[in-house]
């Protein structure tokens, strides 16, 4: 055999191995990555919304045009004010619908009023799903009271990035991956009181709710 | 009657009394009123959505995958290599908007090996591995159309010049030493810096911040001229990819039978991946080479001492990047009263959550101590690819024909459409010297003729 035949035959040899061994070590680590997943759930980015300070990021820095982020009402928490700080511009010229007195751009929370007594009248904000940006103007302004708005990815849109570009422009880290099967979060505040609904048995969405968030617990 | 500014300043004063209610008494909520005949509703959420895409994208991936090796070793045909580039382009980058990739899916990779917790999505594990095996026996093909970001780049590529080769090679290392800046990132949970430095990204999804927008552009505009600026110059996956197809069991072969060393194929060729062949030795060019490998070989040892060390010592300024050590440092500025402002959005969202400062100090530090290995690990990489770069520069190979590089060819086909030999495969001449008019005399065969007379 000459020299560069032998030449060649080493060559072939060598990559042959390294073939052989690549696809093993590519194997295995297939192996060893799918056995991990097994026994735990793939994961979901989601806001706490205790860490959230609705700064405006979400609105913007969302790979979607409309982002997956969205205001959510927890009604449990609201007062049902009659002068709500996030329904109203700190501006207003009078308390009723006019889109001069709306802190929200998109006129996607709706006011209701409920019911008057004492002389106080209620009213409940509903969140237009459809015409929200999630840009927590309004979380913002709640947040002044009792804070029952709060930011929320919604999974029906999220499109679960590599690296959410959310969380990468979050100034306070209120990004965090939550389970595939858990992937809400709801304000420690909340927990205990959608727990309790839920306890109570009435309200089935409650019920729902719950087995869908993850808490610390 | 209140004027505007009055009800503002009454605002702010009725928050100001209310969070200094909430914070002596935590959380004093107007209470939830009830009503006689209207229950407290529950915001529904949404369910995640389950599609079919996962399985989907393995799919059309494999399809891809399949199609390209085709194209490129049995058909050899660049129009259709063309046209899987376009498409690949389409589906991948415009329709998928580059997400999942594969060059994004090495980061995921590193954490899942690296952290317990984190469980990789099936889709990622196949986008990392489907390529590799395809590299592994049918060379760069996952390149050549299948990858979003290649397609791009090979498509702007009109004007391109040569690339001398001394800055070649030395850029082609800043690829190798990007990936490992991106698995140690990944791996401590720091950033998954791929994903944010895609220059593409922000053409796939029409949306993006202005850094990543002008970053990309002058990709693209450099592209113009350089064949493949990122993928030969900073691609982390193609590093890899590079070091598979080596040892690949076939890969792209220019002319189909024998060579006829017209040079043709060295002269299209975007990313100067076709070597000539090589002179005949002398006994000085022999003498020559020998001094370069004993040099190399001495250096070696000095280069990944020297990179350990600046590896070791760039720990603490890489372990800034991490959200935790970040925060910490922010905090212990503030609590020192050294900061600029009284408090951060995100110090401000910590002090919430009631945390002690001395846990996040403790974990700020445990992620440094980390990063001492992971910075050390870098080092030790970047030394080694730099030293075994130089020991295979100094390596001579034989070459009697014109071939590709086994590393550099990203198996895009243009060679095919102008190979003489091929032309004849394919029917459409006769025979090559119907060629011959355009084929000037090749100056490297002329010097190596010559050379082989005197010698």
């Amino acid at each position: 055999m000459s020299e560069p035949e032998k030449q060649q035959d080493r060559r072939k040899f060598l990559a042959d191995g390294i073939r052989v061994a690549g696809v093993t070590v590519g194997g295995a680590m297939i192996g060893f990555l799918a056995g991990r997943r097994s026994h735990a759930a793939g994961t979901r980015w989601q806001i706490d919304p205790d860490r959230c300070v609705a700064c405006g990021n979400c609105a913007t820095y969302c790979v979607l045009d409309e982002s997956a982020v969205k205001c959510v009402q927890c009604f449990d928490m609201c007062g049902y004010c009659d002068i709500c700080t996030g329904y109203f511009d700190p501006n207003y010229k009078s308390l009723d619908t006019g889109a001069e007195n709306q802190l929200c751009p998109t006129d996607a929370v709706i006011r209701t009023h409920i019911e008057g007594k004492a002389g106080q009248n209620f009213f409940e904000y509903t969140i237009d799903e459809n015409a929200c940006i999630g840009c927590g103007k309004c979380v913002k302004g709640c947040a002044l009271m009792n804070g029952s708005f709060y930011l929320q990815i919604m999974h029906d849109r999220c499109v679960d990035c590599n690296e959410c570009a959310i969380a990468v422009a979050c100034p306070t880290e209120a990004f965090i991956n939550v389970p595939e099967q858990k992937p809400y979060r709801l304000k420690k505040v909340a927990v205990a009181l959608i727990e309790q609904k839920a306890k109570e048995g009435k309200d089935k969405a409650a019920k729902e709710l719950i087995k869908r968030v993850q808490t610390d617990e | 009657m209140f004027k505007p500014t009055s009800k503002f300043l009454l605002l702010i004063l009725q928050s100001v009394v209310l969070l200094a209610f909430a914070s002596c008494a935590v959380a004093e909520l107007i209470p939830t009123p009830t009503f006689s005949d209207h229950p407290i509703p529950t915001a529904s959420v949404p369910d995640v959505d389950d599609s079919i895409w996962p399985i989907l994208d393995i799919a059309i991936l494999l399809a891809a995958l399949s199609a390209a090796s085709y194209f490129t070793l049995v058909s050899r045909s660049r129009r259709n290599l063309l046209v899987l580039t376009i498409g690949s382009l389409l589906w991948f980058g415009f329709w998928r908007q580059g997400c999942v990739c594969s060059i994004g899916a090495t980061q995921n990779v590193s954490l899942a090996i690296f952290d317990p917790t984190y469980v990789i999505p099936l889709t990622v594990v196949a986008y990392f591995f489907l390529p590799l095996v395809f590299t592994l026996f049918f060379g760069r093909t996952f390149c050549a159309a299948v990858c979003p970001l290649g397609a791009m780049q090979e498509l702007v590529a009109v004007r391109t010049v040569t690339v001398p080769r001394w800055l070649d090679h030395s850029l082609g290392l800043v690829a190798y030493i990007y990936l490992g800046a991106a698995v140690i990132f990944a791996a401590s949970g720091t950033a998954f810096i791929i994903c944010r430095y895609d220059p593409f990204i922000p053409f796939f999804r029409m949306a993006g911040n202005t850094d990543m927008i002008i970053f990309g552009s002058c990709i693209l505009l450099i592209g113009l001229f350089v064949g493949r600026p990122y993928c030969r110059y900073l691609c982390p996956y193609g590093a890899i990819l590079r070091i598979l197809s080596c040892f690949s069991k076939w890969r792209l072969s220019i002319p189909p039978d024998s060579c006829i060393n017209c040079q043709l194929c060295e002269d299209v060729c975007p990313y100067g991946a076709i070597h000539p062949p090589t002179a005949v030795q002398t006994a000085e060019s022999r003498k020559k080479g020998k001094r370069q490998l004993v040099a190399s070989l001495v250096c070696a040892p000095l280069v990944l001492v020297a990179f350990t060390w600046l590896g070791n010592s760039l720990a603490d300024p890489l372990s800034e990047w991490h959200p935790v050590v970040r925060l910490a440092e922010q905090m212990r500025l503030e609590e020192t009263g050294n900061a600029t402002e009284q408090s951060t959005d995100a110090t401000d969202a910590f002090r919430a959550t009631g945390q002690p400062v001395d846990q996040l100090y403790q974990s700020a530090i445990e992620v440094q101590k980390e990063f001492r290995w992971l910075g050390g690990w870098l080092g030790i990489w970047t030394g080694l690819v730099i030293a075994i770069k130089l020991i295979h520069l100094s390596l001579r190979r034989r070459r009697d024909d014109y071939q590709a590089d086994r590393a550099g060819c990203v198996s895009c086909g243009r060679c095919y459409w102008y190979c003489p030999v091929e032309k004849v495969r394919l029917g459409l001449i006769e025979d090559v010297s119907e060629c011959l008019p355009i084929i000037d005399p090749p100056p490297k065969e002329k010097e190596r003729v010559a050379q082989e007379t005197t010698a």
